[in-house]
């Protein structure tokens, strides 16, 4: 079995800053696994400005920002990047094993950084009564098709919540020419920035609707409608105060959780940035949720170190 | 009269109280730094927001290629702007920063690729 230094799974912004740490705190035997074709993770889809305004001092599209962090990893001959690279077993003896086009790896490292982001919530999450047509797309899927695919997914738009993503979605469909019907947020304000409610929301005069909750959805193949009705204290529907809203499409923006399925395998507990295991460590979305992109930087920055460090005392050969 | 408004200059979203008479701006409460005034300012006299989209890629490695205005366009030019970025399509490779469309609109502002295509 092939051996190697530090293995980082994740080529995101939180896996890229871990991999520069580690460089820049002595390791000399980085490899960097990303399952799509490129780094930069979700970044790669944010078209919409709003990073780095903390760690730059700039006011950054996403792929702005991981074309930053892209041109420095390039440029350190200590980090392998190896894109294509799902990977899809770790052991607690630090054993991974990644699928490449066209071959399945198995490598044994001396120290490993899970950087694997987040997904999204979806509508199994939520319980929304109704039947199951097409026409239902988490806030980044439908993102991902505009922005990578170029694929426009509906005309009239519902968003459900108002998380970041969803705002910011709810104004991208209006720019391309779609008609965003209604937010409906059950909490009595939005999860989002309130900067985002002014540029994506009020800018566009979209209509949005606090202390509300979609009850059904209708539509046999593809979504026909939603109801939608007012809720107390405890989210319970109020009498007599449905509606309905005639549309094509309804973005679910309700949330994100850490994507940890390869961490879960090895049974080991997450502990901050290390887990219970000595020598797997975590950063980013899968370690936590961020809003912004620049904690995630900063704590990755972190973690890079406590690798290096775990390498240095156990590994001293590994050191450059 | 006082305008209520939120800065959207950074993340914070500082509340603005901005005093405003015959459509200028008299001062601005409520802010943690500077760059509220500016934006209160530019708020009240003619809004403007960067503009983000994607438009299209021939014979590229990257189908949809991510572009900005370089600078904040007048918001009322917002639509305009995306009947014209829809119409680009883009046949030579880019780096990350080539301008794509100068002084696009004629609104002196410049529309640039935020990704390498090649
Ligand atoms: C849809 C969406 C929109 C967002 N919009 C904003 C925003 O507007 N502003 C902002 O500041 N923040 C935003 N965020 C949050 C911010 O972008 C993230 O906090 C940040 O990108 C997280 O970085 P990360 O590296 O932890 O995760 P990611 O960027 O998700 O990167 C994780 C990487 O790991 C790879 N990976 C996962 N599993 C495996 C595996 N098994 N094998 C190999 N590779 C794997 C993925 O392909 C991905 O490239 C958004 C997040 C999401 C999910």
């Amino acid at each position: 079995m092939i051996k190697r230094g530090l293995v980082i799974v994740g080529g995101g912004p939180a896996g890229m800053a871990a991999a520069i740490s580690a460089y820049e705190n002595g390791v000399k035997d980085i490899l960097l696994l990303e399952r799509d074709q490129y780094l930069g993770g979700i970044l790669n889809q944010c078209v919409h400005t709003g990073f780095g305004i903390n760690y730059f001092k700039e006011i950054l599209t996403g792929p702005e920002y991981a074309e930053r962090f892209i041109e420095k990893v390039k440029n350190i001959p200590e980090i392998e990047v190896s894109l294509k690279s799902i990977v899809v077993s770790l052991l607690p003896d630090k054993t991974i094993t990644f699928l490449k086009p066209g071959r399945l790896e198995t490598i044994k490292a001396k120290a490993i950084i899970m950087a694997t982001g987040c997904r999204e919530k979806t509508r199994e999450m939520v319980h929304i009564q109704g039947t199951r047509p097409s026409g239902i797309f988490s806030a980044g899927l439908a993102q991902k098709l505009i922005n990578i695919e170029g694929l426009l997914p509906g005309k009239e738009i519902v968003v459900v919540g108002s998380g970041d993503i969803g705002l910011i979605m709810a104004r991208r469909f209006t720019l391309e020419g779609a008609e965003v019907k209604a937010i409906i947020e059950i909490q009595k304000k939005t999860r989002g920035l309130l900067r985002n409610m002014v540029q994506c929301v009020e800018d566009f005069n979209i209509p949005v609707y606090f202390n509300h909750k979609i009850s059904r959805i209708y539509g046999k193949d593809r979504v026909e409608k939603v109801s939608a009705c007012k809720v107390d204290d405890n989210f319970n529907e109020i009498q007599g105060s449905l509606f309905e809203i005639k549309c094509d499409t309804i973005l679910m923006s309700v949330g994100l959780i850490p994507e940890n399925e390869l961490i879960e395998m090895t049974g080991a507990r997450i502990d901050g940035n290390k887990t219970s295991v000595p020598g797997i460590f975590m950063c980013g979305n899968c370690l936590k949720i961020y809003d912004l992109v620049d904690g995630v930087t900063e704590d990755s920055f972190l973690t890079g170190k406590l690798a290096a460090d775990y390498i240095r005392v156990r590994h001293p050969s590994l050191q450059r | 009269m006082i305008k209520k408004m939120t800065c959207i200059e950074c993340p914070k979203g500082c509340r603005l109280m901005v005093d405003v008479r015959d459509g200028k701006v008299l001062k601005v409460t409520g802010n943690e730094c500077p760059k509220a005034e500016l934006y209160a300012i530019s708020e009240i006299e003619d809004p403007a927001r960067i503009l983000t989209s994607s438009v299209l890629g021939q014979g590229l490695i990257l189908k949809m290629i991510p572009v900005r205005t370089d600078k904040p366009i007048s918001k009322a030019r917002i639509f305009d702007a995306m009947k014209e970025v829809k119409k680009i399509r883009v046949t030579v490779p880019l780096k990350f920063g080539d301008i794509i469309v100068k002084n696009f609109l004629s609104l002196g502002v410049n529309l640039i690729a935020t990704r390498k295509a090649e």
